[in-house]
C-alpha cells in the first residue's frame, strides 16, 4: 500500500520531539516554582521560631509590654482544651453520621445529609465563626471557649463524617452477612465487626479534622476570643496559639513578634506531626479487601 | 429488638442533626441579617460607602475586594496547579519525583491560614513595598496584590489535588489508542486527556475559588484594610471576610452587627453554590468513570 | 520452517523476552510475520499474548517498570531504534475493548491519527480519507448520516469497527488487533471476522485470540504460546490438524486454558 496522505518531513518530525520535551521541561518548572514558597516559609518559620524557644517558652505565661521573655503556656493549654471539647461534639455525630450514609446510600434523608456535608465543609470558618457567636456568645453576654469549641465542631463535622463514610464503604458486604449469618444482630453487627474494621480510617479522619481547627483562627476571634491570662474555664475567654499568633503578630511590640514566631513553629511541627501520624496510621492498619 | 430500633434512630437522628445544623445556620443567617437588609435593601450590594459612623452599610468595596483578590489569585494559581495535576497524574504516577511533589503540596495544605498571613505580613509585603518604590507607587507593601499572592500559594493544593484527581480519572485505554496511532505525550495531553477532563478542572477551579472566597486570616492580615473601593491592584482594601474580621467585635449598634452579618450571609450563599455545582461536576466525572 | 520468500517477512522477532519488574512473561520468542497475512496469536489466559503485540509497537514502554531484551524488526529496521512515533502510525493497534475517543465525532475518530499527529489535510482529503477508512471497516453505509454525532451512541460492534477505522486511516503496514471480539455478541464478532478477511488485502494482520475456532476460520498462520514461550508456530491448517507439541494438542482439546 502506497502512502498518500501521511506524508511527514524529518524536519517536523523533530519540531514534534522537541515540542514534548519543551512542554515536560515547563511542566516540571512551573510545578517547582510552585513549591518554592513553602521553603521560604518553612525556613523563615524555622530560623525566627527556634530562636525563640526554650523551656520557658513552653511554661511561662505571656508578660507585658516591655518586659523580655515570657510564654505561652496559657495559649498551649487553651488549644488543648479547645480541641478537647470540640472532638468531644464533633466525633460522636460526625462518625454515626457517617454510618448512616455509609449504610444507606441512597434516599432522602441520605441526600440530603450529604449535600449538607458538602456545604458545611464549604462555608467560610469566619461565617462559622459568626453563628457561634450568636448561638453561644450573645444569649450568655461574654465569649467563651465552649462556644469557640462548638464552631471548630462544626468544621470537624464534615471531615470525620466523609472519612467515616468512605472507610465503611471499602467495607465488603459479605463480611456483614458472615455476621449476619451468625446471628448478630445489624446494631452489634455496626459496633462490633463494621466500626471496629474501619478503625484505622475514622481515627485518621479525626486526626485530619484536629489539624484542620488546630490553626484555626478566623472561627475564635469572636467566640474564644483569646485571653493573656491562663483560664481553665471553658465558659470564659481561652486564648490559643493561632489567635495569640494574630494578636501579637499585629501588635508593635518586637518582643511579641518573636513569641509568635515560635508560636507558629510549634503549631506548624504540630499539625505536620498530625498529617504524618494520620498517614502512618491508614498505611500500617489499613484492612485491605 | 428494641435495641435494634433505637440503634438505627440513632443514626437516622445524627443525620438529620446534621442536615439541620446546615438549614439553622443558613436561617440564623437570614434572621439577623433582617435588620440590615430592611435598612439598605439592595443598596447594600451596590452603594460604595461603608460609614458604620453615618450608619451608612454599602458593602460594594469588600464585593470588589473579595473578587479581585480571589480572580488574580486564580489566575496566578492556574498555571502553576494544571502544571502539578498534569505532572502527578501523567508524568510521575508513582515513584521519587512524584512522592516528593505530592509531600511538598501536603505541607503547603497543611501551613493554617494565621502562619500565611504571618509570613505574609513580614516577609511578603516589605518585598513588596520596595517594589512599589522602584515603581513610583505608593508603597502601602499591604493591599491586594500581596492578598492575592498568598491566596495563590493557599488555593494551589486544593486546586491541584482536584486536578490531579480528575486528571487520573481519564481511561487509560484511550490514552493508549492515541499513543497507538503515534501520538508522543504531549499531544496525548492536549488532544485527548486535556478535552476529557476539561469540566472535571474547571470544576476544581471553581471548588478552588470558593476557597478564595472565604479565606479570611491571611488576607485580613495583609490586605490592608480600607473601607474604600480598591483603585488599583496596589491599593489596600478589605474583603467580605476580613471586613468581618476586623469589625465584628467592636461593631456597636444593631444594624452595624446586622450589617456584617449580611456579609456572612452572602458569602455563605455564594459559597454554598459553588460548593454544590462543583462537588455534581466532579461526582458525574466520578460516575462516568 | 520456509514458507514463504525471505521479503515477505514483514516483521521479525528475535529472541525476545519481556518482564513487568522481575518477574519475566515472556521468554526467548522467535516468531516472524509475513507480509499480507493473518496470523493468529492463542494461549491460555496470562501466558503473555497482550505482552507480546505491545511491545511490537513499544506500547509497553508506557507502562511503568517494563524491561524486555532481544530485538524486534519491522522491514528489517530494529524497531527499539526507531522513533516510537513513527514506528506506532506504521503498526495500527485495536484494543480489546472499544475505545473510540468519547470528545471527538465520528468524523474526527476516523481523522484523529492525523490531528494527533499535526498533520494538515484539506477537506476534500478529510473527507477521502474519512470515506475510504470506514468503508474499509464496513461501516460506511450504517454512519454515514451521522458522521457529525459523537460516537458513543453507536454499538459496540460498530464501535469496534469505529476504532479500526481509526487506526486504518493512517494507513499502517501492520494492524493488531488484542481480542477484538471478545467483548461483542457473536454477530457483531461474525463481522468482523469477516471485516479480517478483506482487510489482509492491504494491511498485515496480527491477531490475540483465546477462541481456538475463530482463529481456525479466519487465519493463515497460528502462534501458540504457553507460559511465557512460543510453543509452536506455522500454518494454520497444520497447527490445528497435527498439532506437534503435545501442549498445542492439549490446549487445543480444552484439556487447559
Ligand atoms: N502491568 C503489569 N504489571 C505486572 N504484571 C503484569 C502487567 N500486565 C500483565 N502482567 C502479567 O503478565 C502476564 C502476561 O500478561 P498478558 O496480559 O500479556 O496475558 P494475556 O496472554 O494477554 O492474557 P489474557 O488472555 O487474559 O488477556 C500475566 O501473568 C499478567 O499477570
Ligand atoms: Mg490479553
Amino acid at each position: 500500500m502506497t502512502t498518500k496522505y501521511f506524508i511527514e518531513k524529518k524536519s517536523k518530525l523533530i519540531f514534534r520531539i522537541i515540542k514534548d520535551k519543551v512542554f515536560a521541561a515547563f511542566l516540571l518548572l512551573l510545578a517547582v516554582i510552585a513549591v518554592i514558597p513553602l521553603f521560604f516559609i518553612l525556613y523563615y518559620l524555622a530560623k525566627q521560631g527556634i530562636a525563640s524557644i526554650n523551656i520557658e517558652f513552653f511554661l511561662q505565661l505571656p508578660r507585658p509590654v516591655g518586659e523580655t521573655g515570657g510564654g505561652i503556656s496559657n495559649a498551649l493549654i487553651g488549644t488543648f482544651l479547645l480541641i478537647l471539647f470540640s472532638v468531644l461534639f464533633s466525633f460522636p455525630i460526625g462518625v454515626l453520621t457517617g454510618v448512616y450514609l455509609s449504610e444507606n446510600r441512597e434516599g432522602k434523608i441520605s441526600s440530603a445529609a450529604k449535600l449538607s456535608i458538602d456545604i458545611l465543609q464549604g462555608i467560610p470558618s469566619i461565617v462559622i465563626g459568626i453563628i457561634a457567636y450568636i448561638w453561644l456568645v450573645k444569649p450568655f453576654g461574654r465569649f467563651s471557649g465552649f462556644s469557640g469549641s462548638f464552631a471548630l465542631a462544626l468544621l470537624m463535622i464534615p471531615i470525620i463524617a466523609k472519612s467515616t463514610e468512605e472507610t465503611l464503604k471499602m467495607i465488603p458486604y459479605s463480611l456483614k452477612e458472615a455476621s449476619y449469618a451468625l446471628g448478630i444482630p445489624y446494631y452489634r453487627t455496626i459496633l462490633k465487626v463494621i466500626l471496629p474494621t474501619g478503625t484505622s480510617g475514622i481515627l485518621t479522619g479525626l486526626l485530619l479534622g484536629i489539624a484542620r481547627v488546630a490553626g484555626e483562627t478566623a472561627t475564635l476571634l469572636f467566640t474564644a476570643f483569646g485571653n493573656p491570662f491562663m483560664n481553665l474555664n471553658i465558659f470564659k475567654p481561652v486564648n490559643s496559639i493561632p489567635l495569640m499568633i494574630f494578636n501579637y503578630a499585629t501588635s508593635p511590640y518586637p518582643e511579641w513578634h518573636k513569641l509568635a514566631w515560635g508560636a507558629s513553629f510549634v503549631l506548624v511541627i504540630f499539625i505536620l506531626t498530625l498529617n504524618l501520624v494520620s498517614k502512618w496510621i491508614l498505611k500500617k492498619f489499613q484492612i485491605k479487601f | 429488638m428494641r435495641s435494634e430500633k433505637a440503634f438505627r434512630n440513632i443514626l437516622k437522628i445524627s443525620a438529620v442533626i446534621t442536615t439541620l445544623l446546615v438549614i439553622l445556620i443558613f436561617i440564623t443567617l437570614v434572621l439577623h441579617s433582617v435588620p440590615a437588609i430592611k435598612k439598605t435593601g439592595l443598596s447594600f450590594i451596590l452603594n460604595k460607602t461603608w460609614d458604620p459612623v453615618q450608619d451608612e452599610f454599602g458593602a460594594l468595596p469588600f464585593i470588589i475586594g473579595t473578587l479581585l483578590t480571589s480572580v488574580i489569585a486564580l489566575v496566578i494559581c492556574i498555571p502553576f496547579s494544571i502544571s502539578i495535576s498534569l505532572i502527578l497524574g501523567e508524568y510521575f504516577k508513582s515513584g521519587i519525583i512524584s512522592g516528593v511533589i505530592k509531600g511538598l503540596v501536603e505541607l503547603l495544605a497543611g501551613i493554617p491560614s494565621i502562619v500565611y498571613g504571618f509570613w505574609g505580613l513580614f516577609v511578603l509585603v516589605p518585598v513588596i513595598r520596595n517594589i512599589q518604590s522602584e515603581m513610583d507607587v505608593i508603597p502601602y507593601g499591604v493591599g491586594i496584590l500581596t492578598s492575592s499572592l498568598i491566596l495563590a500559594v493557599m488555593i494551589l493544593p486544593y486546586s491541584a489535588s482536584i486536578g490531579c484527581e480528575v486528571i487520573r480519572m481519564v481511561p487509560g485505554d484511550l490514552k493508549e489508542a492515541a499513543s497507538s496511532l503515534g501520538a508522543n505525550k504531549f499531544e496525548v495531553i492536549t488532544n485527548i486527556v486535556i478535552p476529557y477532563s476539561k469540566s472535571g478542572i474547571i470544576a476544581g477551579i471553581f471548588l478552588a475559588l470558593g476557597r478564595a472566597l472565604g479565606e479570611t486570616m491571611a488576607v485580613t492580615m495583609v490586605i490592608g484594610n480600607s473601607n474604600f473601593i480598591p483603585k488599583n491592584i496596589f491599593s489596600p482594601g478589605n474583603t467580605m471576610a476580613s471586613v468581618i474580621a476586623n469589625e465584628f467585635t467592636e461593631a456597636t449598634g444593631a444594624v452595624y452587627l446586622s450589617a456584617l452579618v449580611e456579609i456572612g450571609l452572602v458569602l455563605f450563599i455564594i459559597t454554598a453554590i459553588i460548593n454544590y455545582f462543583g462537588k455534581k461536576v466532579i461526582q458525574h466525572f466520578e460516575i462516568k468513570k | 520452517m520456509d514458507f514463504e520468500k525471505i521479503s515477505d517477512k514483514v516483521l521479525i522477532v528475535e529472541d525476545f523476552s519481556a518482564s513487568y519488574g522481575s518477574k519475566e512473561v515472556l521468554s526467548n520468542i522467535n516468531a516472524y510475520f509475513l507480509r499480507n497475512k493473518v496470523t493468529a496469536i492463542m494461549g491460555p489466559s496470562g501466558c503473555g499474548k497482550t505482552t507480546l503485540i505491545r511491545c511490537i509497537n513499544r506500547l509497553h514502554e508506557l507502562t511503568e517498570d517494563t524491561k524486555v531484551k532481544g530485538d524486534i524488526y519491522l522491514d528489517y529496521q530494529n524497531v527499539f531504534y526507531m522513533n516510537p512515533m513513527i514506528l506506532r502510525r506504521k503498526i495500527g493497534m485495536v484494543f480489546q475493548r472499544p475505545n473510540p475517543f468519547p470528545t471527538m465525532s465520528i468524523y474526527e475518530n476516523v481523522l484523529a491519527g492525523y490531528r494527533l499527529n499535526g498533520i494538515k489535510l484539506t477537506r476534500r482529503e478529510k473527507e477521502e480519507i474519512v470515506e475510504n477508512s470506514l468503508l474499509k471497516a464496513g461501516l460506511w453505509e450504517e454512519v454515514k448520516d451521522c458522521l457529525h454525532k459523537k460516537g458513543n451512541f453507536l454499538s459496540g460492534g460498530q464501535q469496534q469497527r469505529l476504532c479500526i477505522a481509526r487506526a486504518l486511516a493512517v494507513e499502517p503496514e501492520i494492524l493488531l488487533l488484542d481480542e477484538p471480539t471478545s467483548a461483542l455478541d457473536p454477530k457483531a464478532s461474525a463481522k468482523i471476522e469477516e471485516l479480517i478477511g478483506e482487510l489482509k488485502e492491504t494491511v498485515t494482520i496480527i491477531m490475540v485470540t483465546h477462541n481456538i475456532a475463530q482463529a481456525a476460520r479466519i487465519s493463515d498462520y497460528t502462534a501458540f504460546i504457553y507460559l511465557g514461550e512460543l510453543i509452536e508456530f506455522g500454518l494454520s491448517e497444520k497447527l490445528f490438524t497435527t498439532p506437534e507439541d503435545k501442549r498445542t494438542e492439549e490446549y487445543l482439546t480444552g484439556k487447559f486454558g
